[in-house]
């Protein structure tokens, strides 16, 4: 197991590399000055030309790419040019943020995903199962942010339940991750489905039936278990979008997360902060793959041997 | 062993041996969800096609006096801000949209499928850059992958699609990839090698082939996506320019008048989940045709 662990982790080495690269490129391939858009279009000529000596913008390209990686090592990302605060203190503060809308969601998500898929496996070809699984693809059509401005329509500005955007109370957090929790719902009711249709066909499962177990037990009990697997790598890569694709949600309900921060620096220009961004969600997703995969392994064998 | 019942002559013809591809079609046919995704795709061509004759208004003429109207006899869907006609604004979107989506697929399909291709064939030092290239691209969620992309670009359909096009190579990679390596072992290629044959001829005329499927599957699906992420990067601003009339832009101006003038946002939203629902629909329908095993 741990060397499955540590193969998976010496294979995270150049992914890390490479989205080093793609981000220290990103910003040095945007035409103009790079030292005048990561000091911002109102700075001073000498701020300007203090962040071309920080940067190292005059020496060769690999040596810019050194300096870049140590500063991001000493946990320097720049400042940014609008607020003119550190990069790392604007994340630190957005962070928290993403981290709860992302659970939240991902809590709905799983428990309405789950449960339907079950419901729907169980009782195949029945109008449960067509209602639910036409309403999953409708799920997965759907702009998630038109998704957040229809219930924020109905929910805020009709009904008046929930606030419109911000961020403070219970209220805040439900139209945000209800939303995000629906769509990533769909996308597991229908996984959770076909993965459990697939083991319900399984002769362990006629055996178990023919022994006289409770069909709750062997839905529960002995289906499940090995029907999850499949649903916990889409659940992985779900988190994963959740914290990128959060943008558009957290947008639109001004939600103060990562996916925000970087929607307001893309338009206001402000390079320095959405280079931090990019580099943290890419981060945290490499992260959230990397325990998936050693889960995954964890609860199937075979994996581990592959 | 028993005596066959019926010899092969007396089997109908439709199953004597028929070509897999007229059984896979058979299959499709006779799924009705399919059918009704592909229902939807063919009507959403024609209105596209269709937009400059049929649109009652032109898509950009502002109105002042006709600001922010809903549905009417007039105007069927509304109006915009600029009391421009939200009906044919919509139907000159969907030529938008249908573009956004043919075209980054087609850079998927060109770049991804001969690279996962190449690289499942040659193995190797090849295969495993490739694979680390693939995996850099994959270690950002999607709409991000595009947003980077954007940035550099910059804004603009023509920079959307290429974004949304270059997204799409590492899912085609991964597929063709997946399907290479189960043909790369099998006899034909290894008798056509035995053969002389050279590596391109190999990949082209036996090995892709029979990736075909999936990658056909994926396309379906890709289309709808493409539309899906396009909106995003429209809806944040860094899509289409306005007055273009993108769906997403469309959006994301619709959004400040979501209380007073509902159908834009509501309009244009159902206008998009109805084209990709209608991709969805009938990719499904093709994986489960190709694949009857999957089907339950």
């Amino acid at each position: 197991m741990s060397q499955y662990i540590l193969r998976r982790l010496a294979l995270m080495v150049p992914v890390l590399f490479g989205v080093s690269v793609v981000v220290f490129a990103m910003v040095r391939m945007i035409p103009g000055d790079p030292a005048r858009i990561m000091a911002g279009e109102a700075a001073t000529e000498e701020v300007v030309e203090r962040i071309r000596e920080q940067l190292g913008l005059n020496k060769h390209p690999v040596i810019q790419y050194g300096i870049f990686l140590q500063n991001l090592l000493r946990g320097d990302l720049g400042r940014s040019t609008l607020s003119r605060l550190p990069v790392l203190d604007e994340l630190g503060a957005a962070l928290p943020a993403t981290f709860e809308l992302a659970a939240a969601s991902m809590l709905i998500a799983l428990a309405i995903g789950i449960s339907t898929g079950v419901l729907s496996a169980v009782r195949p070809n029945s109008w449960i199962d067509a209602v639910s699984m036409f309403i999953a693809l409708l799920g997965v059509s759907m702009p998630v942010f038109w998704l957040g401005l229809m219930l924020m329509l109905l929910f805020s500005l009709h009904l008046g339940w929930f606030p419109t955007a911000g961020h403070g109370t219970w209220r805040h957090l439900v139209l945000p991750a209800v939303t995000l929790g629906l769509s990533s719902a769909a996308i597991i009711a229908r996984m959770t489905r076909s993965s459990m249709l697939e083991v319900l066909r399984q002769d362990y499962v006629r055996t178990a039936r023919a022994k006289g177990v409770p069909e709750a037990r062997v839905v529960l009990r002995h289906a499940l278990r090995n029907a999850l697997i499949p649903v916990v790598t889409v659940t992985g890569l779900q988190f994963g979008n959740l914290l990128g694709g959060a943008v558009l949600t957290e947008t639109v309900f001004a939600w103060p997360g990562i996916g925000r921060l970087m929607a307001g620096a893309i338009t206001a220009r402000d390079y320095p902060v959405v280079q931090g961004s990019v580099l943290t969600v890419a981060l945290a997703f490499i992260l959230i793959n990397l325990l998936v995969d050693v889960l995954y392994a964890y609860i199937d064998p075979a994996i581990r041997y592959d | 062993m028993g005596i066959p019942l019926e010899s092969h002559a007396q089997r109908p013809a439709a199953d004597r041996g028929a070509a897999p591809w007229r059984q896979v079609l058979r299959r499709l046919v006779r799924n009705r969800l399919a059918m009704l995704g592909l229902a939807i795709i063919l009507a959403f061509v024609i209105l596209a096609a269709l937009a400059p004759w049929i649109a009652p208004y032109d898509p950009l003429r502002s109105s002042f006096g006709a600001r922010l109207k809903p549905p009417s006899a007039e105007h069927w869907l509304g109006t915009d801000e600029l009391g421009r006609d939200l009906f044919s604004r919509l139907l000159y979107g969907a030529r938008i949209s249908l573009r956004i989506g043919l075209i980054s697929v087609a850079i998927g399909i060109a770049v991804g499928v001969p690279l996962g291709a190449l690289s499942a064939y040659y193995g190797g030092w090849v295969d495993l850059t490739v694979q680390r290239v693939i995996d850099v691209m994959l270690a950002f969620p999607g709409i991000l992958l595009a947003i980077v992309l954007v940035s550099v670009l910059g804004v603009g359909l023509e920079q959307v699609m290429i974004a949304v096009g270059i997204v799409s190579i590492p899912i085609y990679t991964r597929l063709v990839r997946g399907s290479a390596l189960a043909v790369k072992r099998k006899e034909f290629v290894e008798a056509a090698r035995a053969a002389g044959a050279r590596d391109v001829v190999i990949i082209a005329r036996h090995i892709l082939p029979n990736c075909l499927a999936p990658v056909i599957v994926q396309s379906t699906l890709q289309v709808g996506s493409a539309i899906l992420w396009a909106a995003g990067l429209g809806f944040l601003g860094l899509g289409a320019q306005p007055p273009t009339p993108e769906w997403g832009t469309i959006l994301s101006r619709g959004r400040q008048y979501l209380l007073v003038a509902p159908h834009i946002t509501t309009a244009t939203g159902l206008a998009i989940m109805l084209v990709v629902l209608g991709f969805n629909l009938l990719g499904d329908g093709l994986r489960d045709a190709l694949d009857p095993r999957l089907k339950e």
